[in-house]
């Protein structure tokens, strides 16, 4: 395999960091990008030892459009002309009560889990499409699948997220870059840590494994663990009538 | 930081608590609750040494970053949750193996240095505590060699508070393959005479603990030397999917499978190339291997006596032999004097380390062995013990007072207390 370079958004999240680790082994090149400079050094360092030809961490705040250009630059040094890849796990879920307490919570939710995202990929692109090869990881939600009482702010953020991703696999499919939609469905991560209720949870080494799998095959759109398509399916089979009354 | 309630257990399976649990993944998250309770690894500790009922401890399994490595020092700094066989996976190729390893690579680097564990080089090499250079816990402390508060971290069952990060000396030379002998002892005082004797760098004796009379004590004595050369394919890990029946290690298979396990290895001796993960972690590639002893879970008695007291270890053979409660898994070692705590565990001797399902009569076993180690001037280890009570403790560990003195200094509000602390009243100063 020629040497690839990655960026992944929101490298400090449990599910990127063990994604990082892995194309580490690779011997990846690694743009490590979030708002926990401290943490995102530490990981560079990591992942250099663990086998990475190069690990930079930058800055990136998905709040900040002008933290955006400077990670791009540093990844397009660092692939030259060779493979340039991406992956946003960036997102935020405060609380939905929260949300109903201060319904300016959404604009934050919304750019952390879309807009912001979205941008930075819209302004990748032409990087990508110019090298005529690479991949975009888009991690998305269940959540997104359908409006539920319990985190419908954070699900159409993501829902946005997806139907984007759609657009943009649709637009770089032409050039060769391919762009795979990730529907995780329980990670045990930092985010999920103290919620209730969960089950067949899988791990983010599992998660990040069958991500890389599966996005190098070309497929479209990933639930992972795999039996999450099932069960979204049937979640969007229920009639409006009576899902507007269940809570799942 | 979120705290969530939760039910968990040692590797024994026999003692679990209920408690509130934080798992931090970065340093920041790490600062905020490090006061609240002790941390706990990935619990391989086979009692209760690293639970906390009823109270707060912290997870450090996902703070598991290798932080810096100097090439020219050989010094690797690492976060305290990652397993040190992670570290002899990813730096064995590169020409260097951390100097001490326990016998499962799923133990973490903070739970090593809490527990100042030893392998089987301990009579070469000492214990682990002994090639760390540099501790900082999270409450910012730096502790190196020679600190009062070092030696009380160092096999110090996580009283001085969480281990955020150690910087261990790593031992150099390449390692690809481990070249292992495997000799027969045909009985206790041929097995303990090979162990004296061997010149070995790493060394480890199985023992069959269902051999009586003649052959009480019979066993397979390892002897192992690292190696460059062709590495052997690794053989995939395979999970035990659910709790063994209870008959599965009954007295009967266990001897019929140490008999086997004996007769494997020909009567005079044999050499093999074996992965390096396979000789220090022999039972790592079988994940969960705690669930073959059932849902009832399992002890282990682990203790050193001095080596002079050879008779001791004969007399808790014959009591464990006639017991019929012993498993396969059943270990004797030459120890040195290495230790590098005030609680370390190490002292010079033999050790022997025998599992026992958890039947009826195991607990007054292993009470009973306690009694003959204590009597024999020796010392049961931490990490496996959860049968001994508070007065079985006196003599044991001549440092406890003053290692207790100083760690209550540190946490007045015994934040940092374990349920093995509690059950042995090691924090206490009148003894």
């Amino acid at each position: 395999m020629t040497q690839e370079t990655w960026i992944l958004l929101g490298a400090t999240s449990s599910m990127a960091r063990a994604m990082a680790r892995q194309l580490a082994g690779e011997g990846a090149n690694l743009v490590l990008a979030g708002r926990d400079m401290a943490d995102l050094e530490a990981l560079a360092a990591d992942c250099t030892l663990r086998g990475a030809a190069t690990s930079v961490a930058t800055k990136f705040d998905a709040r900040d459009a002008a933290t955006f250009a400077p990670v791009i630059e540093r990844a397009e040094e660092l692939a030259g002309d060779e493979a340039l890849c991406a992956a946003v796990f960036v997102g935020s879920m405060p609380p939905q009560d929260a949300i109903d307490a201060d319904p300016s919570l959404i604009d934050g939710t919304v750019t952390d889990s879309f807009t912001g995202p979205a941008r930075f990929l819209q302004m990748l692109a032409p990087a990508l499409e110019a090298r005529e090869k690479g991949l975009v990881i888009g991690v998305g939600s269940v959540a997104g699948d359908r409006g539920r009482i319990g985190n419908y702010v954070y699900g159409a953020a993501k829902s946005g997220f997806a139907t984007y991703l759609s657009g943009l696999r649709n637009r770089l499919g032409r050039k060769g870059v391919h762009v795979m939609t990730v529907k995780p469905g329980f990670v045990d991560t930092a985010m999920t840590w103290d919620v209730e209720g969960m089950f067949l949870v899988a791990s983010p080494d599992q998660v990040a494994a069958h991500m890389l799998k599966a996005g190098r095959k070309g497929r479209n759109v990933l639930y992972t663990p795999f039996f999450w398509r099932y069960i979204m399916s049937i979640i969007r089979a229920v009639p409006e009538p009576i899902f507007k009354k269940l809570s799942v | 930081m979120s705290w969530k309630t939760g039910t968990y257990s040692g590797w024994g399976r026999i003692k679990s608590a209920t408690g509130e649990l934080a798992r931090p993944e970065r340093a920041s998250a790490l600062a905020h609750v490090a006061a609240e309770g002790p941390a706990i690894g990935n619990r391989r500790s086979y009692g209760d040494a690293c639970l906390v009922s009823d109270h707060r401890a912290i997870d450090m399994s996902r703070m598991d970053k290798i932080l810096s490595f100097d090439e020219a020092s050989a010094i690797l700094h690492v976060e305290a949750g990652v397993p040190i066989g992670e570290l002899a996976r990813i730096f064995a190729p590169r020409g260097f193996l951390p100097a001490v390893m326990p016998g499962t690579g799923f133990a973490t680097v903070g739970g090593c240095i809490a527990m100042d564990v030893h392998g089987k080089n301990h009579h070469g090499a000492g214990s682990f505590g002994q090639h760390v250079t540099e501790i900082t816990l999270a409450s910012g402390k730096v502790l190196t060699p020679g600190m009062e508060l070092f030696r009380a971290t160092v096999g110090g069952l996580g009283q001085t508070g969480p281990i955020q990060s150690a910087k261990l000396q790593m031992l150099r030379g390449k390692v690809d393959v481990m070249m292992v002998t495997e000799r027969r002892a045909d009985d206790l005082d041929s097995f303990l005479t090979l162990l004296d004797d061997s010149t070995a760098t790493y060394t480890v004796g199985w023992i069959d603990a269902t051999a009586t009379g003649a052959a009480l004590g019979r066993g397979i004595l390892e002897e192992g030397e690292t190696g460059a050369g062709l590495v052997p394919p690794a053989k995939r890990g395979r999970r035990v999917p659910l709790n063994a029946p209870g008959w599965a290690l009954s007295a009967p298979i266990v001897r019929a499978f140490n008999q086997l396990y004996f007769r494997r290895v020909p009567a005079k001796g044999r050499t093999l190339v074996k992965p390096i993960d396979d000789f220090f972690f022999p039972l790592d590639r079988i994940h969960d291997w705690n669930k073959l002893y059932g849902k009832k879970g399992f002890h282990q008695f682990q203790c050193v006596v001095p080596v002079g007291e050879r008779g001791c270890i004969r007399a808790m053979l014959n009591a464990i032999a006639t017991s019929g409660l012993a498993s396969p898994l059943a270990v004797l070692k030459r120890m040195g004097e290495g230790r590098a705590g005030c609680m370390s565990f190490p002292m010079e001797g033999y050790t022997l380390a025998v599992d026992f399902r958890n039947r009826p009569g195991t607990r007054g076993l292993i009470t009973e062995l306690i009694a003959e180690c204590r009597a024999a001037g020796g010392r049961i280890y931490f990490a496996k013990d959860s049968v001994a009570r508070a007065a079985d403790m006196s003599g044991m560990y001549p440092e406890q007072a003053d290692w207790a003195a100083l760690v209550n200094a540190t946490d007045p509000d015994h934040r940092y207390e374990t349920d093995l602390t509690k059950r042995l009243d090691l924090r206490s100063t009148s003894k």
